[in-house]
């Protein structure tokens, strides 16, 4: 059954036809990547799973309810988390108080610290719990993102290019994580990096100029033509 | 722990203090705590969510009225009339916070100076009732809360006292509670706040109210501790006052409201036995304190010595 289900989603800025027409599913458990060119709107079409950004037409389904018309904050009560593209943490805070924040919609007492603390390490910021967020390397503040993401334990996460300014090591971590996640919970991921689409992604949908361009595995996805003429900017 | 010792310590300083200091100071420090208190209001929406108002006189004010109102018109007796200024405090804050609150920023602080003027202006305009700019003095035999008789100076300060705790240690509990927590992420990241499932509105709407509260009761005690009511403490100055208060003392700090009070009190209280150009110090010494201490001086403290400071 889809957990996620939008249909006939479009978002013009002034104009600008950002998102036309996209109809999309995601089964429950699925680890779905997003993926296209620069400016193909990937984050606006998300932005309008989320709530974050109101669509101009269509409708969101979520676990078989009509949330369209929910704000952000009442689509994520019922179990959507969603990590920022463009680093949003709490700067002002330390790292903990962010994670803490996150966990503490579904938590109450000393539950809050221990999930804080799983969550830190599961991303391996064990060691960084007392320090100030804004204090933390970029590539620390992603996986402070992602932290918050998890902590929520969430039925669709969803990660605006959480790999973005990792490094290696930090990546290969990543794959693991959602190796680790996928079949409890569902999640949407852009990404730029093939590799980590082609090694944790169960399908791909490949989004350009708004539209949808194309929809399987990774497999199907390497070998599509039109893919590939997108991305080489040919098509 | 350290926290309780500290915020605990200071109370029981200011109640040790009665009874040594000389009468002037001993007047000074009883208008302090009830002028700091509603500091403390005004830094739950300033200092912790965020939110810079430019309205705040009229929550004092609506407390002062609904007090100081059902005294000299309907003779009710200060414990009542203390209830009917909060109440005042209650609704005047929640309309105020559900109509201002569809803006935000440089509209959020226009909007709500907006609404003070038009409570200033509707407080001159029922002087029939009000007794306008004149205003009008609450008498000794009115001012007896449970035979205990307001007017006299160490009763007034024990009010105080009891008002100022009660702020002070409401302020510091919130602050730690989930609640205030979320009030400190919204004025961090609202967005962000939001998009980790809290309803950002309903919170803002919860610290206006409180503020507004806390607001009012400093306003009804100020009226019933000092025995009058009058329309310059719905005016502009008083909505002014407790922000520059909190950012002397700290915004976002629990102590830094009493500090800035205490503070800002006694450099106009010296500089005016200087000089008549009293405020020109005063103006001064507070150009350097934002340049030397952006962050107030609760807030400096934190900074570089307390990092524990709530
Ligand atoms: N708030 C906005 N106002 C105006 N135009 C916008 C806005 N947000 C996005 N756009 C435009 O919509 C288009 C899609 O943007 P979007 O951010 O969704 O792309 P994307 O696929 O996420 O790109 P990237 O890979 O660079 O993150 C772009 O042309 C962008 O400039
Ligand atoms: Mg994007």
């Amino acid at each position: 059954m889809s957990l996620l289900s939008a249909r006939g989603l479009s978002k013009s800025f002034a104009g600008l036809q950002a998102v036309r027409n996209v109809d999309f599913d995601l089964p429950q458990g699925e680890v779905r990547a997003l993926i296209g060119p620069n400016g193909a709107g990937k984050t606006t079409l998300v932005g309008m799973i989320c709530g974050r950004i109101a669509p101009t037409v269509g409708t969101v389904h979520f676990d078989g309810r009509d949330i369209t018309r929910l704000p952000a904050h009442r689509r994520i009560r019922l179990g959507m988390a969603y990590t920022f593209q463009i680093t949003a943490i709490f700067a002002g805070l330390d790292v903990a108080e962010n994670v803490a924040l996150a966990a503490r919609r579904r938590l109450t007492g000393d539950a809050v610290a221990s999930a804080v603390e799983a969550a830190l390490a599961r991303v391996g910021l064990a060691g960084h719990a007392g320090q100030e967020a804004g204090d933390l390397s970029y590539g620390h503040q992603r996986l402070l993102e992602i932290a918050m993401g998890l902590v929520q334990e969430p039925r669709l996460l969803i990660l605006d290019e959480p790999t973005q300014g990792l490094a290696e090591a930090e990546i290969t971590a990543f794959k693991a994580l959602i190796r680790d996640l996928a079949g409890n919970t569902t999640v949407l991921l852009i990404e730029h990096n093939m590799s980590v689409v082609m090694e944790t992604a169960h399908r791909v949908s490949v989004l350009n100029f708004g539209e949808m361009l194309a929809e399987g595995t990774p497999d199907e996805i390497r070998g599509n033509a039109d893919v590939q003429a997108a991305y080489l900017g040919t098509g | 722990m350290k926290i309780a010792v500290l915020h605990i310590g200071l109370l029981a300083l200011l109640f040790a203090l009665q009874f040594v200091l000389p009468a002037y100071h001993h007047g000074n420090l009883a208008r302090i705590m009830v002028l700091a208190s509603y500091a403390v209001g005004y830094n739950v929406l300033f200092g912790y969510t965020g939110l810079l108002s430019l309205g705040h006189a009229l929550f004092f004010a609506a407390g002062m009225y609904g007090m100081a109102l059902t005294i000299d018109h309907l003779g009710w007796s200060p414990a009542p009339a203390l209830i009917a200024g909060l109440v005042a405090g209650l609704i005047v804050s929640a309309a105020l916070g559900v109509l201002a609150l569809r803006t935000a920023g440089v509209a959020f602080m226009i909007v709500t100076l907006m609404f003070a003027q038009a409570g200033y202006l509707t407080i001159l305009y029922f002087a029939e009732w009000t007794h306008g700019d004149e205003g009008f003095v609450i008498q000794q035999a009115q001012r007896v809360l449970w035979g205990i008789d307001l007017s006299d100076p160490s009763n007034r300060y024990f009010a105080a006292l009891a008002l100022f705790s009660v702020s002070l240690l409401v302020c510091l509990w919130l602050v730690r509670r989930p609640f205030g927590r979320t009030l400190v992420a919204i004025r961090e990241n609202e967005e962000r706040t939001a998009m980790l499932g809290y309803d950002t509105f309903a919170h803002k709407l919860g610290a206006v109210v409180i503020s507004g509260m806390i607001s009012a009761a400093a306003g009804a005690s100020y009226g019933l501790l000092f025995g009058y009511a009058g329309a310059t403490f719905a005016s502009v100055q008083y909505s002014i006052f407790p922000l520059l208060w909190v950012l002397l003392g700290g915004a976002g700090t629990v102590l830094g409201p009493f500090i800035g009070t205490l503070f800002m009190f006694y450099l106009i209280d010296l500089s005016s036995g200087i000089t008549t150009a009293y405020m020109l110090i005063a103006g001064v010494v507070l150009v350097a304190l934002t340049l030397f201490a952006p962050q107030g001086l609760a807030g400096e403290v934190r900074r570089r010595i307390w990092s524990w400071l709530p």
